[in-house]
């Protein structure tokens, strides 16, 4: 059985904005499949006594002080920013989306 | 729908998602300062920039703001759990992801209890979880402002990444036409919950706090819950009442005409209190998330949780139970208090030394009118507690009447200076000299010789006639009983 189906894969693509012809589907969905199953094996190793992690360090709270510091200036912030209009980044237009 | 016809038919479900912006000094992830109005893009670094290599340090003390909301609330704050990231392409986060809290939020299994109309109500919590802010949008062409037609965006990053708090409650049932009351009711004393912690200024019109309002209806008698809505942009307290009765009647009327309420996100336009339909909940986000990876997990010690218990303050319901108490008010007395915002503001008035009784005279009569005619919060007024409990005073100390007070605090809110340089400026000092009160009433006398013989031969009901004489010869400021006395005697009536 597939890790991953191509119907999957069509909505991850979706999901990432990337426009996938049907060969380009095709292709990806059968490598992400293997990549997957690769991956799936680290799961035979993991036996009952080992507890699911999300991070490699053994560290809990990690805070810090709540205290401003200096930012970037405008400039530098924008430096980067391919478009940018009154001090802000100018963004294509976002198509009948609300976050 | 009427909404009458609509609450007779079917039975609504709310549901409330608030969100706050916590008052910390720095955002919730780098040193970013957090003040409100700046220009754009000033307030930015490359962690909330999301730039590459850049990693989050998780802010002490918006996690101890967290948990004294969750502790106010009445939550468990759980041992340990973990932020998580939500995925998505919009560009008010610049990383493409907000980090937040998913299947493991910090505090859970809460509640607060409101009242309305006498009843008490309580509200479940079910989760109180942190998140960062997203940055602010500006939509450029098509209507103004609105993002269907627009043509680019512009984005400032100030506000992306200020500590936010999110508080979901459980699906609340049993309201009936109360509903848009007590969803009121809850936001109210969320806010005034969360003001008293001193964590987060709550203020709607700022956007730090912020509601998104569930509604689905049944028909009256069923057991399964409808397909609910979720209203955004609900950014005042009588916006929330009216953003639940609109949606009731709609939903009423789609059921109605045999259609079915569809799940989606619904846009509150201020202006007419209706909501119209944003992208569908059908369609949503898939926004995979998952731990974050640059973050540790939580683990707070029960040692940190009861310290700070400890230093939660008294809250708003046992305040409001207390000073009932203390004042001698009435339930619906309180509530007037309470809805005139003029807890604090007595409060401070009665620890200058004033009365409980005058303070509250003073600040829900004479003061709350005033604050009506100018359209302003009673707190906004340009008068202090301070300056009322010496009013007070000088009333007491039989310097001032009723009618000169009101004059020294329209000169006060006038902004003509002090109480005191107010009665100095308008020369408002009750007439206390004897000598000089003697010979206004003599005059007044002479002036009005009939109305003297009649209290000459017995009829002292006439002084009163005399009395007003000598208010009006003084501009109101003659001891009215003195004077009268002095009438009286010196007619030889006493």
């Amino acid at each position: 059985m597939s890790a991953i189906t191509r119907d999957e894969v069509s909505h991850l693509a979706r999901l990432s904005r990337l426009a996938l012809g049907d060969d380009e589907l095709d292709h990806l969905a059968a490598q992400l499949d293997q990549i997957i199953s690769a991956v799936a094996r680290v799961q035979e190793v993991a036996a009952e006594d080992i507890p699911p992690t999300s991070h490699a360090l053994p560290l809990t709270n990690v805070y810090r002080t709540d205290e401003a510091r200096e930012c970037l200036t405008p400039e530098q912030a924008l430096a980067a920013a391919p478009a940018t209009e009154g001090q802000r980044f100018r963004v294509p237009r976002i198509l009948d989306e609300e976050a | 729908m009427k909404y009458d016809e609509a609450l007779a038919r079917f039975e609504p479900v709310l549901g409330i998602e608030t969100h706050i912006e916590l008052g910390t000094a720095s955002k919730m992830f780098c040193g970013c300062p957090t003040g409100f109005g700046a220009e754009p893009n000033t307030q930015v670094c490359p962690v909330c920039l999301g730039l590459p290599g850049s990693l989050p340090v998780t802010n002490r003390s918006a996690i101890e703001g967290i948990i004294k909301i969750g502790l106010a609330l009445n939550c468990d704050i759980v041992e340990w759990c973990r932020f998580a990231r939500k995925n998505y392409f919009y560009p008010d986060m610049p990383k493409n992801y907000q980090i937040s809290q998913y299947d493991e939020p910090l505090c859970v299994d809460g509640h607060l209890d409101i009242e309305v109309e006498g009843e008490t109500y309580r509200i479940e919590i079910e989760r109180v979880h942190m998140e960062e802010d997203t940055g602010k949008s500006l939509h450029v062409g098509g209507t103004t402002g609105r993002i269907q037609g627009a043509e680019y965006s512009l984005v400032d990053y100030n506000r992306a990444g200020i500590p936010l708090v999110e508080i979901v409650t459980k699906p609340i049932p049993a309201t009936g036409d109360r509903a848009p009351l007590v969803a009121r009711a809850y936001a109210t004393e969320l806010r005034e919950l969360v003001r008293s912690l001193g964590v987060s200024d709550v203020r709607m019109e700022q956007g730090s706090m912020r509601c998104d309002v569930n509604v689905s209806l049944m028909p009256r008698g069923a057991q399964e819950w409808g397909t609910r809505t979720e209203t955004k942009n609900v950014n005042s307290l009588r916006s929330v009442e009216r953003a639940v009765r609109s949606e009731i009647e709609r939903q009423a009327g789609v059921l109605d005409g045999g259609g079915r309420v569809v799940q989606e996100t619904r846009h509150f336009h201020e202006e007419d209190g209706r909501t119209t339909s944003g992208r569908s909940k059908e369609e949503a986000q898939d926004y995979r998330y998952f731990p974050e990876p640059d973050l540790v997990p939580m683990a707070p010690s029960r040692e940190w949780v009861e310290e700070l218990r400890g230093t939660l303050p008294e809250l708003p319901a046992a305040r409001r139970g207390r000073i009932q108490g203390e004042w001698g008010l009435s339930d619906l007395e309180l509530r007037d208090v309470v809805n005139a915002g003029a807890v604090d503001l007595i409060e401070a008035t009665i620890i200058q030394g004033t009365d409980a009784g005058a303070a509250r005279k003073w600040w829900m009569n004479e003061l709350s009118r005033r604050a009506t005619e100018q359209g302003v919060e009673l707190a906004d007024l340009p008068i202090t507690p301070e300056q009322v409990a010496r009013v007070q005073a000088m009333l007491t100390a039989g310097e001032l009447n009723d009618k000169l007070a009101r004059k020294v605090f329209e000169g006060v809110l006038a902004g003509e200076g002090t109480p005191d340089e107010v009665v100095a400026k308008r020369g408002l000092k009750i007439v206390s000299d004897e000598g000089e009160l003697s010979s206004v009433i003599d005059e007044v006398i002479a002036g009005n010789p009939d109305v003297a013989d009649k209290i000459r031969a017995g009829k002292v009901a006439a002084a009163g006639a005399l009395v007003g004489a000598v208010m009006k010869a003084t501009r109101g400021q003659a001891d009215a009983g003195r004077a009268r006395e002095l009438i009286l005697e010196k007619l030889g009536a006493s």
